[in-house]
C-alpha cells in the first residue's frame, strides 16, 4: 500500500487568497485516519489558516513525531516540506531546523502521547527556549495506533473502552506551558473551527513558542460514555471563553465589536491579535491570571478554551542566540572560512 | 650509578586534583618543548572536581616518539595518598622527588632509586600569605626544583610565565618567586644529581602542542559548520568549548555583535541529535560532540538520519564503558556501536583520527562526507587524542578548499525537471538529490523514518522497501574510497621467515605501535603495519590482509571490535587475525605492544 493522492478539483468562482491560491492548494494526501477522527478537523483548520494568511505553501514547514496526530502532517500543505521524526522528538528537530532558517513558518503537530509521555522533556525545553513555532497538540487522552491505552492526558476517573478506570492524575499541557515559559498558550476543540482557525492564524503570527492544546476526540478508542475526551463530554462542558483574531498589518480593525469587548495585542509583524469575549477584565497578558482561570475552570469541570495567555515581549530563540538576520543556511562559506593566514596566527598560542 | 640520560626519559607527577597542578605540569612540558626537544604529555585524571589522585606524565623523547614509554624515571610524588603506589612505579635508577615538609613513612622506601626531599610546603607557607596561593605555588615550586635537576632554561621559564599571565602581570612575579624557591633549593642541595638532563635542540620549531578536541572544534569552524548542539559529557565538552571560543573570535560581527553561528546546549543527547538533524535537513552544516553514553541515547535518531538520508556529524570522544565506566579513562570501545548504531539494518561511515592533526582534517572530512552521502558520519576520537596535548606539525589550511555540499537542487535545477522524487537514484551513484525547505514548491517532499519507496511515498510493499534499503547499502559501500585511505608503513626490510606477519591498528594506538615496531626491528624482526583510517574499509585493507599470513590487530578494547568488523566486512579466515588488546583505560604504551607482539611471535613461530 502506498499513500493516496487526493484528487484536485477546481470549482468555478472559488475564493482565492492574496496569492491567487484556492483553499485546496493547501491540501495534502488523503487522510488514512478513522472516519470522524477529530484530527481530520484540525488538519482542515490548519490548511484553512495557512490559506487565509496567504502563506506561500513552500515557505511553511511541517514537523511531527509519531502517532495518529503526527501522521496528519502528510494530509495538508503538499507543497511544503514535512518531516515525520521519531516518537516524542519533534521539538528538537524543529529547534535545529529553525536555528538554520528562521524565516519560514513552522508548524509542529503532535499528540498527547508524543508530547506528554515519551516526549515530555523535549516539549518542555522547546517552550523554555521560546522556539518560534506553532505547536498543535491534538489531545484525545488515548493511544490510538496501539489500540486504546490511557495517555498521560487522561483525566482521573475516566474509563477506557473496555472499562478500566484511570487513577493517575493528568498532565495538563496548558498548565505546563504556562509554567515553563511558552509565550502563546491556547486551548481549542476540533469540533469548533470557528474558534480554532483564528487561533491557529494568531499562533502562526506570534513570535515565539505557541501552543494550542486541541481537544480532538478519538472515535475508535475514546468516544464512549465515561471518557472525558469524548465529543459528548466536550460539548457538554465546553466554554469558548476567549476568542482571538489575527488582524494583518494593513487591515483596518473591524468596528463591529464593541470597543470594551476587544483587546488588541500588537505583534512583531505590525499586525494585531484582537481578543474578544473577555470576561470581567480578564487580561491574557497576565500569566498569574491565566493560571488562576485555568485551575478555577478545571475545578468546575469546565473545559475553558481560547487564547489564555500571550506574551509578545519575550525574546525568541533566534534573538537569545544573537544570530544575524540572515538565516544561517544562507551565509556563504567565504564568510565562514577564517583562512590559512588566520590559522597560522591562532597557532602561535600553542607554541 | 647509571649513566646520564639526555632527552630520553619520563617524568610523572602524582598530585591531588583541584590544586592547580594542571597548569604547573603544562608549564613544565612547555619549557622542554620550547627548548626544542619533543615531548609527549598524558593526563591521567579522576572523574572528580577536587581531592582525588591525578597524574601527569611527560615523556621527553628526542626521537619524537608519540606514545608512552611505559617507564617512569623521575617521579614527583606530591600526593601522600598515592605515595606508595608512585614509589613502586618508579623504574630502577630513577629519582623520586617529594615534599619533605612532613616526614614520610620510613618503611616506604627503595634502595635502587635516588630520593630527593624538598620542603615545598614549608618554603611556600613562609613566602606566601594567602592560603590559596600557598597551595598553587607549591606546584610551581616543584617545577622549579625539576628545572634545576634537569637543567631547564630559566630564560624560557621567564618568557613562558610572562606569556601565560600577560593579562595578570602581578602573577608573573609570584610564579617566578615560587620557581626560584624550588630551583635554588634543589641546586643547593642536589646540584650533584646528574641522571637526567634536557639539552636544547631544534626539533620543535614547526610544531605546536594541541589537543584533539581543540583541533576538532577548530576543524568545524574551518569546515563551515554554523550549528552545533550538545549535552555536556566528559570527555567531549572541550570540543564544544573550542568551537564556541573560535566562533566568538571569528564569527561575531564587530559592529552589530550578531553571530554567524548558533550553539544550543540541549536537554539531553537525544535532543542534541534531533537538533543537528533538523539543522542539517534545513541546509546548515552542523555537528554534535559526545561520548559513548551519548551515542547510546542518540541511536534512534541516528537510524532515522540513516534511513531518511539526512547529513549528521558526530564526534565520539571514546571513554571506557560499559555504562558509566571510567569516564576519564581512554578506550576505543565504541567502534562496533558506531558502525551499526540504531535498530534495524544500519551501517555508518566512521573516521579514526590518530592525533590532533587528523582530528582537524577529519572534522572537515566528516562535514563533507555527511553532506555528500546524506548520512551519519562518526569521528571516533578518544580521551588520549581528544584531551592530551600532542606535539604535532603546525596545522595548515588550503585556501582553495570548497565545501562539498552534496547533491542539493536549487530552484533553477527544479525548473528544468518534470518532477522531483526524493529517493530516486538518478545518476546511478546510489545518492539521490535532496531539496531544502523554503526554496521551491516543486521541491517539497515528506521526510519519514517509516517505510518509503524510491519516490519518497509511504510504503509497506516488500519489493519497494527492499529497493531503497539495498540502495542505502550500496551508497554506504561506495564511501570506501572516499574515507581517508589506510596508511601502510612498510618494514625497513621485507618480513623474514616462512610466515609473513603484519600489524593492523587504528587511531591513538599509532605512536605505541610504531615505536614497538622500531624496537622489534632493532631485534631483527620486521613487520609491515597498516593503520586503518576509515570505515567502510578501503580496498587496500583487503589487499594488505591478503598479502600476509598472520596479522596482529592491535586495539584498545576487550572485545576485539576492529577485528570483528574486519571479519564481518572482509572475506578473511578467522584464524588469520590475532587480537592484541589493551583496555586498562590508560593510554597505550609501546612496551605493552612490544611484549605482546614478542610473545605472540614466539608462540606462533614455534607452532609453525
Amino acid at each position: 500500500m502506498t499513500s493516496f493522492t487526493k484528487p484536485l478539483i477546481r470549482r468555478k468562482n472559488e475564493p482565492t487568497n492574496a496569492l491567487g491560491l484556492i483553499r485546496s492548494d493547501y491540501d495534502g494526501a488523503m487522510s488514512t485516519l478513522c472516519a470522524g477522527c477529530g484530527h481530520d478537523g484540525v488538519t482542515a483548520s490548519m490548511a484553512r489558516a495557512f490559506f487565509e494568511l496567504s502563506i506561500e505553501p513552500h515557505r511553511a514547514v511541517k514537523v511531527s513525531g509519531i502517532g495518529c496526530s503526527s501522521k496528519t502532517t502528510a494530509y495538508f500543505l503538499r507543497e511544503s516540506h514535512g518531516i515525520n521524526t521519531v516518537h516524542g522528538r519533534m521539538p528538537s528537530v524543529a529547534t535545529g531546523a529553525i536555528a538554520a532558517n528562521h524565516e519560514l513558518a513552522y508548524i509542529g503537530v503532535s499528540g498527547d502521547g508524543d508530547s506528554l509521555s515519551i516526549g515530555l522533556g523535549q516539549f518542555v525545553h522547546a517552550m523554555r527556549r521560546n522556539v518560534n513555532m506553532l505547536y498543535m497538540l491534538e489531545n484525545n487522552g488515548v493511544y490510538g495506533l496501539t489500540k486504546g491505552q490511557f495517555s498521560a492526558a487522561a483525566d482521573m476517573g475516566s474509563t477506557a473502552k473496555k472499562g478500566a478506570i484511570n487513577e493517575l492524575p493528568p498532565i495538563d499541557p496548558v498548565a505546563l506551558a504556562l509554567s515553563v515559559g511558552a509565550t502563546f498558550v491556547a486551548r481549542g476543540f476540533s469540533g469548533d473551527r470557528e474558534q480554532l482557525v483564528p487561533l491557529i492564524k494568531a499562533g502562526l503570527k506570534h513570535k515565539g513558542f505557541g501552543l494550542i492544546d486541541v481537544i480532538s476526540p478519538c472515535v475508535s478508542f475514546n468516544d464512549h460514555k465515561g471518557s472525558t475526551k469524548s465529543y459528548e463530554h466536550t460539548y457538554k462542558y465546553y466554554n469558548p471563553a476567549i476568542h482571538a483574531d489575527y488582524v494583518p498589518p494593513s487591515a483596518e480593525i473591524k468596528a463591529a465589536y464593541n470597543a470594551g469587548d476587544v483587546m488588541p495585542v500588537e505583534l512583531h509583524d505590525g499586525g494585531q491579535i484582537s481578543l474578544r469575549k473577555l470576561e470581567n477584565g480578564y487580561d491574557p497578558r497576565d500569566r498569574a491570571a491565566a493560571v488562576n482561570k485555568l485551575f478555577e475552570s478545571a475545578q468546575s469541570e469546565e473545559i475553558i478554551t481560547g487564547l489564555l495567555y500571550i506574551n509578545e515581549d519575550q525574546k525568541d530563540m533566534h534573538e537569545m542566540a544573537r544570530m544575524e538576520d540572515r538565516p544561517l543556511n544562507t551565509i556563504p562559506y567565504a564568510e565562514l572560512n577564517p583562512g590559512a593566514a588566520k590559522l597560522k596566527e591562532i597557532q602561535k598560542g600553542f607554541r | 650509578m647509571s649513566e646520564l640520560r639526555v632527552n630520553d626519559f619520563t617524568i610523572k607527577v602524582g598530585n591531588v586534583n583541584g590544586t592547580g597542578s594542571a597548569s604547573a605540569n603544562a608549564l613544565l612540558m612547555k619549557i622542554i618543548f620550547r627548548m626544542g626537544v619533543p615531548v609527549v604529555g598524558k593526563n591521567i585524571f579522576p572523574s572528580n572536581i577536587q581531592g582525588l589522585p591525578t597524574w601527569y606524565e611527560i615523556r621527553v623523547t628526542e626521537k619524537g616518539y608519540r606514545g608512552r614509554s611505559g617507564d617512569v624515571d623521575l617521579m614527583v610524588a606530591m600526593n601522600p595518598e598515592s605515595y606508595k603506589r608512585d614509589l613502586e612505579e618508579l623504574s630502577p635508577g630513577g629519582i623520586l622527588l617529594y615534599d619533605n615538609t612532613w616526614p614520610r613513612p620510613h618503611f616506604l622506601t627503595r634502595n635502587d632509586i635516588t630520593v630527593i626531599g624538598v620542603p615545598l610546603s614549608r618554603m611556600c607557607n613562609a613566602a606566601f600569605k594567602v592560603a590559596r596561593s600557598r597551595i598553587l605555588m607549591k606546584n610551581v615550586a616543584y617545577v622549579g626544583a625539576v628545572a634545576a635537576l634537569l637543567d631547564l632554561d630559566l630564560d624560557i621559564i621567564n618568557t613562558l610565565l610572562r606569556e601565560m599571565f600577560a593579562v595578570k602581570p602581578k602573577l608573573v612575579d609570584l610564579n617566578l618567586q615560587a620557581i626560584s624557591l624550588g630551583y635554588d633549593y634543589a641546586k643547593q642541595h642536589f646540584g650533584n644529581v646528574n641522571k637526567f638532563k634536557v639539552k636544547a635542540r631544534d626539533l620543535t620549531s614547526d610544531k605546536v602542542m594541541m589537543d584533539g578536541n581543540t583541533t576538532a572544534g577548530l576543524g568545524c569552524v574551518y569546515g563551515g559548520a554554523t550549528f552545533g548542539a550538545w549535552y555536556p559529557i566528559t570527555p567531549s565538552t572541550s570540543l564544544m568549548d573550542a568551537f564556541v571560543s573560535y566562533c566568538k573570535m571569528l564569527r561575531v560581527d564587530p559592529d552589530t555583535g550578531k553571530h554567524k553561528y548558533c550553539i544550543t546546549q540541549a536537554e539531553d543527547e537525544l535532543a542534541a541529535a534531533g537538533m543537528i538533524i533538523g539543522a542539517a535537513w534545513n541546509g546548515a552544516r552542523s555537528f554534535t560532540p559526545t561520548s559513548g553514553p551519548g551515542i547510546s541515547l542518540m541511536s534512534e535518531f541516528i537510524g532515522f538520519a540513516y534511513y531518511a538520508e539526512i547529513p549528521m556529524v558526530l564526534f565520539d570522544i571514546q571513554r571506557t564503558g560499559p555504562s558509566t565506566g571510567m569516564p576519564t579513562r581512554t578506550q576505543q570501545c565504541d567502534i562496533q556501536l558506531c558502525a551499526h548504531a540504531s535498530h534495524g539494518d544500519t551501517k555508518h561511515i566512521l573516521l579514526f583520527p590518530a592525533d590532533p592533526s587528523e582530528c582537524f582534517d577529519m572534522a572537515v572530512n566528516a562535514l563533507d562526507l555527511a553532506e555528500r552521502f546524506q548520512t551519519p558520519v562518526f569521528v571516533l576520537s578518544d580521551i588520549d587524542v581528544g584531551m592530551n596535548d600532542w606535539m604535532i606539525d603546525e596545522l595548515t589550511w588550503d585556501d582553495n578548499y570548497v565545501p562539498d555540499r552534496g547533491k542539493v537542487l536549487t530552484p533553477e535545477d527544479l525548473a528544468d525537471m518534470d518532477k522531483f522524487h526524493r529517493y530516486l537514484d538518478v545518476d546511478g551513484d546510489h545518492i539521490p538529490y535532496r531539496t531544502l525547505p523554503g526554496t521551491d514548491p516543486k521541491g517539497a517532499y515528506f521526510t519519514r523514518g517509516s517505510g518509503h519507496n524510491k519516490y519518497g511515498g509511504y510504503t509497506e510493499d516488500g519489493a519497494e522497501y527492499k529497493e531503497v534499503v539495498d540502495r542505502l547499502h550500496a551508497k554506504w559501500a561506495s564511501a570506501a574510497d572516499k574515507v581517508p585511505a589506510p596508511i601502510i608503513n612498510k618494514a625497513s626490510k621485507p618480513p623474514q621467515g616462512n610466515i609473513k606477519f603484519a600489524i593492523i591498528s587504528l587511531g591513538s594506538c599509532d605512536g605505541a605501535v610504531l615505536e614497538a615496531r622500531d624496537k622489534l626491528e632493532s631485534e631483527g624482526v620486521y613487520l609491515n603495519y597498516m593503520r586503518v583510517r576509515g570505515f567502510p574499509f578501503h580496498d587496500i585493507v583487503k589487499d594488505f590482509i591478503d598479502a600476509h599470513d598472520q596479522i596482529f590487530v592491535i586495539e584498545q578494547n576487550r572485545d576485539a571490535q576492529l577485528l570483528g568488523l574486519l571479519l564481518s566486512e572482509i572475506d578473511v579466515p578467522r584464524e588469520k587475525l590475532i587480537p592484541i588488546l589493551h583496555y586498562s583505560g590508560e593510554p597505550l604504551d609501546y612496551k605493552f605492544v612490544h611484549e605482546a607482539l614478542g610473545k605472540e611471535l614466539k608462540t606462533r613461530r614455534q607452532v609453525a
